[in-house]
């Protein structure tokens, strides 16, 4: 199985939003416990070893890109 | 200390009286008398072989060391007659506890099933293991074991290995066909190969400490994080023969081993675990967990072996116990190249099988170690996220990381024929046998690898009868399962656990992994996955 990028929730503004009220009112400390217990409840989840890399992948992408953007900008 | 005979005298011997330039010519020099050593030395004297056993020390190591021996291991030294010895000192154990602050997160149990002769693990000092291992040799007069002789330089020739050995007497010189060196962790030979050791050390130090006390605690396997007696750090407690306990303790990578190491600051520290200060020290250690292994594990005609081939940190059992399946693994196939049924080219196949091995104990080891002493801020974040989620859920439980144990590695290896029939279970070629209850055919009770064990651990065809003869090649040993003449399934378990029907057939090598299995058998097929795994073609 591959990992679906395409959108699933049928009211994907209600699957954000629930995100984002679960993080108000959190110092930052107590939202990032929240994502890494997140993050690993929905990998179980998905009971699939393939597609958790898959999503790494395009998660890290993110991170990684980002910091070569930056590093670009200070050499130029 | 021990009961058992611990110091052991050095002895002329005629090698010593030849001229340098001349040394006494053998077969297999082993290096180092722990563990793996011994047991190798055993295997090959009872496949035929003459072996010279070499030790620098005198004694048998001080201190427990390696504890846990696995069903595997212990399997293994049925075959070399030292099985129940191990089984009758030992303390045999199956169930491991994981707590998590003052209460239990879950409990394991790694060997749930009945029908098996050995247990999942026993628990014994390496100075017992030793001891009746050098009493198994006494037996065996193909053995000659030396103590205080110590390997000083080595020669590699074509056809043989040419050693310097230093003794209370001076040195001398033997040479080899193939020397195998088993001298541990620091060892010299692997220094005087010019092989690297390359690996990870973890930045935490383990406070291991052997404590005599008579306590209530059952014969488990407990294993604490963040325990109220030592914050924010893990623990662990397990049981040895004669009131002796182990406890392991992290500590963190500042502090001062000369100082941890003293008596009376290790006193306190097992006192808040135990909730009392009645026991004595046995032993204490200090040390850092180091995985490493080396690139190669055959440097021409030197052949390395247990922890002089790979080193792994402790929690999983996987040092010894490793070392020990390094022993079986290359001890039949030395046999065969050293009796020319081989070509050298089959030891290749222990450097493939053991490397991959130790790959996956380490691996599986520096798992473990990251889980107790995570390397960043996220990792004990997503640490702490596992340890509460265990609380509640199954998963979170299967994720807690207190250790790995030991279980016999899977080989993917030249020497298994791919499976060509539909099985749904039941090991597949590179996997080890399985154990079972057997009846033999006067009724008596036996067990499976004591069937194996009594073949004489070579090639074995274990077939499932169904009424039709199998045509068994030459030199290979049969075990018949059923039909008329076979030995009992009384249980049923044998079927089940090789997925056998009526007909089935495995050929087992004499390491007793899988090395091919068959639905309908014919000469050919077995003649072909025989030549494959003795390394013919």
């Amino acid at each position: 199985m591959a990992l679906s990028t395409s959108s699933n929730f049928a009211r994907p503004d209600d699957a954000f939003r629930a995100v984002v009220e679960a993080h108000r009112g959190l110092t930052d400390e107590q939202s990032a416990d929240l994502d890494a217990a997140l993050v690993l409840i929905l990998a179980n989840h998905i009971g699939d070893i393939d597609v958790l890399n898959e999503a790494i992948v395009l998660a890290k992408r993110r991170v990684v890109d980002g910091q070569q953007q930056q590093q670009q900008q200070q050499q130029q | 200390m021990a009961q058992a005979k611990t110091q052991f005298g050095y002895r002329r011997h005629p090698d010593q009286d030849r001229p340098g330039a001349d040394p006494a010519q053998h077969a297999v020099v082993v290096v180092g008398a722990g563990p793996v050593g011994l047991s190798l030395a055993i295997d090959l004297a009872q496949r035929g072989q003459r072996v010279v056993l070499l030790d620098d020390a005198d004694r048998i190591g001080e201190g427990s060391r390696a504890i846990c021996f696995s069903k595997r291991s212990l399997e293994y030294w049925d075959r070399l007659g030292v099985g129940d010895r191990m089984v009758e000192k030992g303390v045999v154990w199956s169930v491991g506890r994981i707590f998590h602050g003052e209460s239990q997160l879950y409990q394991f149990n790694l060997l749930p099933e009945d029908g098996h002769k050995r247990p999942a693990f026993i628990n014994l000092q390496q100075y017992y293991a030793e001891a009746y291992l050098v009493d198994r040799i006494d037996e065996l007069p193909a053995i000659d074991l030396r103590w205080r002789n110590k390997v000083s330089a080595l020669e590699q020739r074509n056809d043989s290995v040419v050693l310097t050995i230093d003794t209370p007497e001076g040195a001398y010189r033997v040479s080899a066909q193939y020397v195998i060196a088993c001298d541990g962790a620091k060892s010299s030979l692997r220094q005087m190969v010019g092989a690297e050791f390359a690996g990870q050390v973890f930045e935490d130090q383990f406070l291991i400490a052997d404590v005599k006390m008579t306590a209530e605690f059952p014969t488990e396997r407990w294993f604490w994080f963040d325990p109220p007696f030592h914050a924010g750090r893990s623990a662990l407690l397990h049981k040895q023969p004669d009131n002796v306990w182990r406890i392991d303790l992290q500590l963190n990578r500042y502090a001062d081993p000369a100082v941890e190491k003293q008596p009376e600051n290790v006193r306190p520290r097992i006192a808040r675990m135990l909730g009392h200060d009645k026991f004595e020290f046995e032993w204490i250690s200090l040390y850092k967990f180091q995985c490493r292994r080396m690139d190669r594990f055959i440097h021409g005609r030197v052949v390395f072996a247990g922890d002089s081939a790979h080193q792994v940190s402790p929690f999983g059992a996987r040092g010894a116990n490793s070392g020990l399946e390094d022993a079986e693994n290359l001890s039949w196939k030395l046999d065969r190249v050293l009796r020319g049924a081989s070509p050298a080219s089959l030891l290749e196949s222990y450097h493939i099988e053991r490397s991959a091995a130790a790959d996956e104990n380490i691996r599986e080891s520096t798992r473990s170690t990251d889980f107790m002493a995570p390397n960043s801020h996220q990792e004990a974040r997503l640490r702490k996220a596992v340890l509460s989620l265990a609380k509640e859920t199954e998963f979170g439980k299967r994720m807690v990381n207190g250790g790995r144990l030991s279980v016999p590695c899977s080989y993917d290896t030249p020497l298994s024929s791919s499976d060509a029939d539909a099985w749904n279970g039941g090991p597949r070629p590179g996997c080890s046998m399985l154990d079972a209850p057997v009846a033999t055919r006067a009724g008596e009770a036996a067990y499976l690898t004591d069937t194996f064990r009594k073949g004489g651990t070579d090639f074995t065809l274990l077939g499932f009868g169904n009424g039709v003869a199998i045509d068994v090649p030459k030199g290979v040993r049969e075990i018949r399962i059923g039909g008329a003449d076979g030995l009992g399934d009384t249980a049923g378990l044998i079927a089940k656990r090789y997925d056998a029907a009526p007909g089935s057939a495995y050929l087992l090598r004499p390491d007793g992994y899988v090395a091919a299995r068959f639905r309908h058998p014919t000469r050919e097929a077995i003649a072909a996955a025989l030549s494959r795994a003795q390394g013919l073609n």
